[in-house]
Parts: structure tokens; C-alpha cells; sequence
């Protein structure tokens, strides 16, 4: 009896890679999932902060994939190695700071490495010819499956027909003829493939799966990249630029300030390593200042905060300043009239 | 055995998954970990993490913002 063959699929949490994993099972491949975890993941971050958004029921769409499929999930943490590819990406960027065919090409060469190190034969994407408009186009699958490593042992069984034969289809594990030829930016063909297998209520993201794709979160990390004069990051800096709102009212620093209770709480996690502003007279923010602070700054950080607090109208707010050595003082201070805040100061 | 600890505080989903399964690679089977968390999601993430990979999850407590899960190494590692 010729041995079964066995397959790692990446699994995103959206449908196509749901799909994708599926169509291959049904062809008797032991199939395991890999999720790759970039620090840029949609994944849950927001609603886990903002307060409002925890009274959603809130999953793991990838791990949610793996149990509609029956099959193990291995998360995996990319998030230095990763930096490379945001820094330097060899095919540029898309419409934000967006490298998604580098993104590509390193997370299948990854589960390249991976099915290397635990004797698997080959790789599932869920990948379909012109479903997006950097990674997933005619031109680019070959460049993915050449700079990956993965040559011939990348499949993807959702627009397989169109591509040439894999190695899974040449030995025999896979029936070219039970994988899909679909094309362009049609979700329709994914819709009653669903429906079909009995996949309900999946992942419907908006806007793909990575906040590098995000206009507004691309502009504040380039504002961070400006500023500091080196694209260098932190997983901290980027979970920041997630959270608040943004105003930088001065070159060399900049105020984060906590929406609602949760993104407060959540704040409240780096004031030993940023100086920080609460107002004590009146219910308000947190405030975190990321940068070095001049004569006068300090001030004008905190009106800013009297600005966000709910004595936004009051003659004088008392603030407290912590510094990261945890050494406070107050300030009572002037809030900020709304209209003295120039547009350009929020980032 | 006493339970390997795990401190995954002030970590958000889905860093205390990682950090769970790193370390049971690491055990044996039935052996226990538990796992400190403040990111609410573990309460669905974790479990579901062990359902797909067979690790039982023998208890859940919430105190305050922290969240300690203890789970047991089922025989698939």
C-alpha cells in the first residue's frame, strides 16, 4: 500500500486557506495547518484592548480553521525574523507599507523549513490567481514558489488548473482533476465551495489580515520610522501604534492617548518605560509620552491630556506626571481648546 | 510532578498560545502546565489550542485582570 502522503497548509483564518486545506484532504493527504505570527496580525489585538469590543465573541479565526478541519495548528513566531521583510523588501511595497509578495515568499519558505524539518511532502496556499492585486497574480505565483525554495512542492489546490502540474500531482498524492481553477477577484466560487463542504459562518475580514495594509496604521508607522531616524521596531512600538489616539505635537515627541477603560488598562502596562499623565481632578485618559521631552513640553502634554479628560471645559485640571522611575508630581493646568489643536498634529 | 509555570501576563493572543505550546513541546504526556495570562481571548484561544492538539484543560481561574489555565500533555505532544 503506497504510503500517505503528508502536507502542511498555511492557515490565515479566512476562507480561502480554510478551503484550500480541505480540498486536499479530500483526497486522503494527512494535512497539518501553520500560522505565522508576524506582530502585524489583525488577529484579535483590538478587541482583546478596547473594551467596547470584548463583548463580542471573540476566536482565533486560524484555530477555529483548524477545528472545522480536525487538524493541528502550529502557531509560529516570526516577529523578529519578520522585520527584514517590513525593512527591506526585495519587491517593494503595495499602496501602504504592504510588503505582500516578500510576506509571501518568506512565510512559505518558512513552512518550507518547516516540512524539511518533519518529513512532509509539500505545501498548501490558499492562494488564487488574481484574488489580490501585489501577491496573487499570474506573475507572481512562480516567483513565490521559485524565492521560497518550494518550487514544485507549493500547491494551490484552489487555482491549481490554471498553474502548471506540482509534484504532488506528478507522483500521484494529488488528482489534478479533483483541484480548482478559479480566477480573478470573485469570491463567489469560494462561496459555494463552502457551502458545499458545510463551512459556516467563517472569517469575512474587510480589509486582509495585516495591519500593514491599513492606511492610517501605515502612516503612524511611518511617523515612528521619521522621527526616530531608523526603521528599527520593537513588538512594543507596533502593538502601540494599535492602540489610542496619535498627536505629535512636537518633532521630538509624541502623546498617546487612551479611547476608553480598556485601552487605559492597557497603556497602564508601559509606564516604566514611558512618562506618563492621568488627570486626578477629573475622569480622563491615560497618556503616554514616547520621545525626549524639552523646557515647556511637559506642559503642553499635559493641557493636551486636560484636553481629552472629561474637564475639558473646566478653568484648570490638576494633572499627575509619573516618571518611569515611578517619581510623580502635579500640574494644574489649562485644557486645550479644541480649535488650537492643529489637523497635522494627529498622526 | 509540580506544573511547569508559564507567564505570559500582559501578552496579547496570540503570544500566550505560543508561549503555551513552546513549552509543551517540552513534556510529557500528562504532565501539567499552567499558565499565567491578563488577555482575556486565552479563555477561548488556549482551549481551543488544546482541543486541536489533544491537551486537556483541567481548570480555569479569573481573579482580578489575570487569568491562570492549567492544562495536562495528552498523548499527541
Amino acid at each position: 500500500m503506497p504510503r500517505q502522503a503528508k502536507a502542511v497548509a498555511l492557515i490565515s483564518g479566512g476562507l480561502d486557506s480554510l478551503l484550500a486545506a480541505r480540498v486536499v484532504m479530500e483526497q486522503g493527504v494527512h494535512v497539518e495547518g501553520i500560522n505565522f505570527y508576524t506582530g502585524f496580525c489583525v488577529e484579535g489585538h483590538t478587541h482583546a484592548i478596547r473594551k467596547k469590543d470584548r463583548q463580542r465573541p471573540k476566536r482565533n479565526n486560524a484555530l477555529w480553521s483548524a477545528e472545522q478541519l480536525g487538524i493541528k495548528l502550529h502557531i509560529v513566531d516570526i516577529i523578529e525574523e519578520y522585520k527584514d521583510v517590513v525593512i527591506n523588501p526585495k519587491h517593494g511595497y503595495g499602496s501602504n507599507i504592504n510588503p505582500c509578495l516578500d510576506c509571501k515568499v518568506f512565510m512559505v519558505n518558512k513552512a518550507r523549513e518547516w516540512i524539511d524539518a518533519n518529513g512532509f511532502d509539500f505545501i498548501i496556499t490558499g492562494e488564487v490567481i488574481g484574488q489580490r492585486p501585489m501577491s496573487q497574480r499570474k506573475d507572481t505565483m512562480p516567483v513565490i514558489a521559485r524565492d521560497s525554495g518550494a518550487g514544485e512542492r507549493l500547491v494551490r489546490p484552489l487555482c491549481a488548473r490554471n498553474l502548471p502540474a506540482t509534484l504532488p500531482e506528478k507522483e500521484g498524492w494529488l488528482d489534478r482533476e479533483r483541484l480548482y481553477g478559479f480566477n480573478g477577484r470573485s469570491r463567489k466560487p469560494q462561496m459555494a465551495l463552502a457551502k458545499q463542504f458545510g463551512f459556516e459562518d467563517y472569517a469575512q475580514p474587510a480589509g486582509g489580515c495585516c495591519f500593514l495594509t491599513d492606511k492610517q496604521y501605515s502612516v503612524k508607522l511611518a511617523d515612528l520610522w521619521q522621527t526616530r531616524g531608523t526603521r528599527e521596531y520593537d513588538l512594543d512600538d507596533i502593538m502601540l501604534l494599535k492602540v489610542g489616539r496619535h498627536l505629535r505635537p512636537r518633532t521630538h515627541f509624541k502623546i498617546i492617548v487612551g479611547r476608553e477603560e480598556g485601552e487605559n488598562r492597557f497603556l497602564e502596562g508601559y509606564r516604566k518605560r514611558f512618562t506618563s499623565i492621568i488627570p486626578t481632578s477629573h475622569t480622563g485618559p491615560l497618556v503616554l509620552i514616547d520621545g525626549e521631552l524639552g523646557p515647556g513640553d511637559i506642559d503642553l502634554a499635559a493641557r493636551l491630556t486636560a484636553r481629552f479628560s472629561q474637564g475639558r471645559d473646566a478653568a484648570l485640571v490638576t494633572v499627575e506626571v509619573r516618571q518611569t522611575d515611578g517619581t510623580t508630581h502635579s500640574l494644574d493646568v489649562i485644557p486645550m481648546p479644541s480649535d488650537e489643536i492643529p489637523g497635522d498634529w494627529y498622526v | 510532578m509540580a506544573a511547569v509555570i508559564v507567564d505570559a501576563r500582559n501578552l496579547l493572543c496570540p503570544m500566550p498560545v505560543i508561549r503555551t505550546q513552546d513549552a509543551v513541546v517540552k513534556l510529557q504526556p500528562g504532565d501539567s502546565i499552567r499558565v499565567l495570562c491578563t488577555d482575556p481571548g486565552v479563555l477561548h484561544d488556549i482551549p481551543a489550542w488544546c482541543r486541536v492538539h489533544g491537551h486537556e484543560v483541567c481548570n480555569i481561574e479569573e481573579q482580578e485582570h489575570e487569568i491562570t489555565i492549567t492544562v495536562r500533555v495528552g498523548q499527541s505532544g
